[in-house]
């Protein structure tokens, strides 16, 4: 009547099995340590049990060299493991070259994935085997958390700010999507699925859920229907500066400081454009907070981020909009 | 041993009888009393709570209770828990009623402050209550913005009023406390021939002064962006979310340690009498809470690692993480070693305090799991996380608490409990709280998250063990506030010293006079020399 226990989560990812190996590792220091202290305990206690209240026990004051071992071979051990910890937090972290970018807002109490080609899905998400995927997100109103335990991945989504987390799955299957941080009354009602696809019928899927434009060519629009190329001309001689080319470069800024031009940095200079202005500009551009939804501005970034690519390589995205979304990289 | 023992015939609890003497008293003693009866309700209040959200997770629907109010219980189990029950229990009651007698001082440095504390305390818990019967609370314990700022519309400032309210409290008593362990010692009472309770009180009063007054501003500025709208915290105001984590952490941190340092002391205090000898390496043990109240404060950012700090940060806290948990491995090596050679009297108190070491035990170094940086980003906000709490602040503090609690009841009311129940109830509360736990550390790790009213049905067994384990704590719990109150009417006369303990609160008599000692007592020898005492006596 009642499920069996399984001590592991599924596993769907390489790095997850990285993930379990150090978390097996941990389990083995914790044990032995865990063991070693209890049968001391129980021994001392049963050696020298006494029910004479007058006993006295042995006059010992302590021992230098036993309390440096015990403080020097656990923070050694320790150090050890922090190595180690950072080396997979640091892969967890950073994404490889070559991802299938995926956009997603939380909201109470959802999940809404965007994918570049257009389709757009609720509390589920499809992705290919064995590729690289990185989804980037926010929030719209408090946070929530994106938590996939089978990549064993998760990180906050956080109002006003970009997030983001990359997993390879190399296990087919459906597997648990859940909000981790509280959000309110639906909080555990926020999950979904992540549905790992065999890369054809992932194809396949794209094709029969590609409805409406794609993300670039949503920006693209917005861009026109916002009037931001009255200014943002691609000669550079604008009001504002040129966006050809500038994702993923270092920007000069009016005050002095230097920024990459990253998603984030893009948002925000749609949001509040007077926080960080290009060197050589005037703070004119009117600030667009409350004027686009979250889903728009990342359609934005997406068109930004696509002006990076050489022409011949934008003539061909161009050719095959509406198709799949990796020929856009 | 053979002549029989009786109450002495004035004491303080029977020097005067009217309601003002108690509510007017300036009396350690009595205000420790005082602090006993408001802690208890609040553990009675939280445990509830907990009984209700237990009784939700049996099944993996959200059927026995709705979701908000599910959301709610749970805050105001924790917001209970923590700020009522954990913070106040071993520093307001056990260090109240046996700080000043084991300095050999008639009270505390300030007595009126003292009752102020209490009146401040019962203050701040009233608020809470009625933010809880007027309607709840659903944020959290945490308060994280800007749900909290923006989103609830439940009691929030009402509660957090009741928190602000209660920091004062403890602001002052760690205050009252600080002086009195400098200004207020006996003769001879060196800082090394302390009781290391006496150091675990010391190092927690400077967490308490230095810590809590952050948790005031967070409040202040809290309620400064929910009425009058200026952005700090809500990102749609141009504030930043994750400021008030930081700010929220900077206490919230060093508060564990609030509430972990006494109960480590209460059990040093009960390793050493019923080994019969003194702790292994009394200096490390000394030092090593004062490091732990110290270094409490660098590490406020490991609850942070997936809340969109740096990389590079999460680093640094990771690594001061582990920095801190050497003092409290130190002190469970020591407490090990004290047993070593030693003439172990295996009574109530002692049996309580062997279970804190198992349960506190793997409290620590399931911290080992969640300060990694690779595993945290999986385990954070599951029941991992709130597994590894629980067993630090119930299988520590609450058990460190109650064997405090048994070791000193003899001295606070004069009369003995069953040794026997109280074995038993030890027994059951270890079992039942292992069966509680245990199970959630699994589940952390398959992924499910905290704070769900309804989870998917292959978590539920363990769930349901977890439930089971649960409804076994409750009885033990029971048990305890049963013998411990029948001791009050059939107990054995304690006499002074039932342990054969060293200690100046064993000298004066159980309970003690209304000024503690008849003559100031002198000190003239370290602390638990019992080899020396025997030498004496033969």
């Amino acid at each position: 009547m009642f499920p069996g226990i399984s001590l592991f989560p599924e596993r769907a990812s390489a790095l997850a099995a990285d993930v379990d190996h150090l978390y097996y590792f941990i389990t083995a220091v914790a044990a032995f340590f865990a063991l070693v202290v209890t049968i001391f305990v129980i021994f001392f206690a049963a050696k020298y049990r006494t029910k004479d209240p007058m006993a006295v026990g042995a006059r010992i004051h302590g021992s230098i060299p036993l309390e440096l071992a015990w403080s020097i071979i656990p923070f050694l051990i320790s150090i050890v493991i922090f190595v180690w910890s950072a080396s997979v937090f640091f892969d967890l972290y950073r994404p490889p070259d070559q991802t299938l970018e995926i956009y997603a807002t939380g909201k109470r109490w959802m999940w809404k994935f965007q994918h570049l080609g257009g389709q757009n899905e609720i509390n589920e998400l499809h992705v290919p085997l064995g590729r690289p995927v990185k989804i980037t997100f926010t929030s719209e109103d408090v946070l929530h958390s994106m938590f996939f335990p089978a990549f064993r991945v998760k990180a906050d989504a956080i109002p006003g700010r970009y997030s983001s987390i990359w997993f390879e799955a190399n296990k087919l299957g459906q597997f648990h999507l859940f909000c981790a941080e509280y959000c309110g009354t639906k909080h555990s009602g926020m999950v979904g699925s992540v549905f790992v696809m065999e890369p054809a019928a992932y194809q396949q899927w794209l094709g029969g859920n590609a409805g409406g434009a794609t993300l670039t060519s949503r920006g693209e629009r917005l861009f026109g229907d916002l009037a931001c190329n009255t200014c943002h001309v691609s000669d550079g001689r604008g009001r504002g500066p040129s966006l050809a080319n500038k994702f993923g470069s270092f920007e000069e800024l009016a005050d002095g400081g230097r920024v990459t031009v990253d998603e984030a940095y893009v948002r925000e200079s749609i949001l509040t454009p007077q926080n960080k202005v290009v060197a050589g500009y005037q703070p004119l551009m009117p600030t667009f907070q409350g004027l686009l939804s979250e889903e728009n501005v990342m359609a934005l970034v997406e068109y930004v981020k696509s002006l990076r690519a050489s022409s011949e390589a934008r003539a061909e995205a161009a050719a095959t909009r509406d198709a799949t979304p990796q020929e856009h990289k | 041993m053979a002549m029989s023992i009786t109450q002495p015939r004035v004491d303080y609890l029977n020097h005067e009888h009217t309601l003002a003497s108690w509510l007017l008293t300036k009396d350690h003693k009595r205000i420790g009393i005082l602090y006993l009866l408001v802690v208890t309700a609040a553990f009675f209040v939280g445990g509830l709570f907990a009984t209700l959200l237990r009784l939700e997770l049996a099944t993996p629907a959200g059927d026995y209770v709705a979701a908000d109010t599910y959301n709610k219980l749970f805050t105001m189990h924790g917001v209970t828990m923590v700020f009522f029950v954990l913070i106040p229990a071993v520093p307001t009651i056990l260090g109240n009623f046996v700080l000043p007698l084991m300095l050999g001082a008639k009270d505390v440095a300030f007595p009126k402050i003292n009752l102020l504390s209490w009146y401040i305390f019962t203050t701040g818990f009233l608020f809470t209550v009625y933010a809880m019967v007027s309607g709840g609370v659903d944020t959290g314990w945490t308060f994280y913005t800007p749900y909290s700022s923006r989103a609830s519309n439940t009691n929030v400032m009402a509660t957090g009023l009741g928190v602000f309210i209660t920091g004062f409290s403890s602001i002052l008593t760690g205050l009252n406390f600080m002086v009195t362990i400098h200004r207020m010692r006996a003769p001879g009472l060196t800082w090394f021939r302390l009781p290391l309770f006496v150091w675990a009180i010391y190092a927690t009063s400077l967490v308490q002064i230095l810590g809590t007054p952050v948790i005031a501003i967070t409040v202040l500025a809290l309620a400064i962006e929910r009425f009058l709208h200026f952005g700090i915290f809500d990102a749609a105001l141009g504030g930043d979310p994750v400021l008030f984590q930081h700010m929220f952490w900077f206490y919230s941190h060093p508060a564990v340690y609030i509430m972990i340092l006494p109960p480590m002391g209460a059990i040093s205090e009960v390793i050493a009498t019923f080994s019969r000898k003194t702790i292994f390496g009394y200096s490390f043990v000394a030092f090593s809470s004062l490091a732990i109240a110290i270094f409490g404060f660098l590490v406020w950012a490991h609850h942070m690692f997936v809340s969109g700090i740096s990389v590079y940060s999460a680093l640094v806290f990771s690594f001061l993480t582990y920095a801190v948990a050497i003092p409290s491995a130190i002190k469970v090596f020591n407490w090990t070693a004290t047993l070593y050679r030693g003439a172990i009297w295996l009574q109530a108190p002692m049996m309580w305090a062997l279970a804190f070491i198992g349960l506190f035990l793997i409290g620590g170094l399931t911290g080992i799991f969640t300060a990694s940086l690779g595993i945290d980003v999986h385990l954070h906000d599951t029941y991992f996380v709130v597994a590894h709490f629980h067993f630090i602040m119930v299988g520590g503090a609450i058990m460190g608490y109650f064997a405090g609690l048994h070791y000193w009841w003899p001295k606070i009311t004069g009369r003995m409990y069953s040794d026997i129940w109280a074995k038993v109830a030890a027994i059951i509360v270890f079992c039942g709280f292992n069966l509680t736990f245990g199970p959630q550390f699994i589940l952390g790790y398959l992924g499910m998250p905290r704070r769900y009213w309804a989870y998917p049905p292959e978590f539920q067994t363990l769930n349901v063990l977890s439930s089971a384990g649960a409804s076994i704590l409750a009885v033990g719990y029971i048990l305890v506030g049963i013998y411990l109150v029948a001791s009050l009417f059939w107990g054995k006369v304690a006499g002074d010293n039932p342990w054969h303990a060293t200690g100046l609160e064993w000298t004066t008599q159980s309970p003690p006079l209304p000024h503690n000692f008849e003559t100031q007592p002198i000190v003239t020898e370290d602390a638990y020399e019992y080899a020396v005492r025997e030498v004496k006596v033969g």
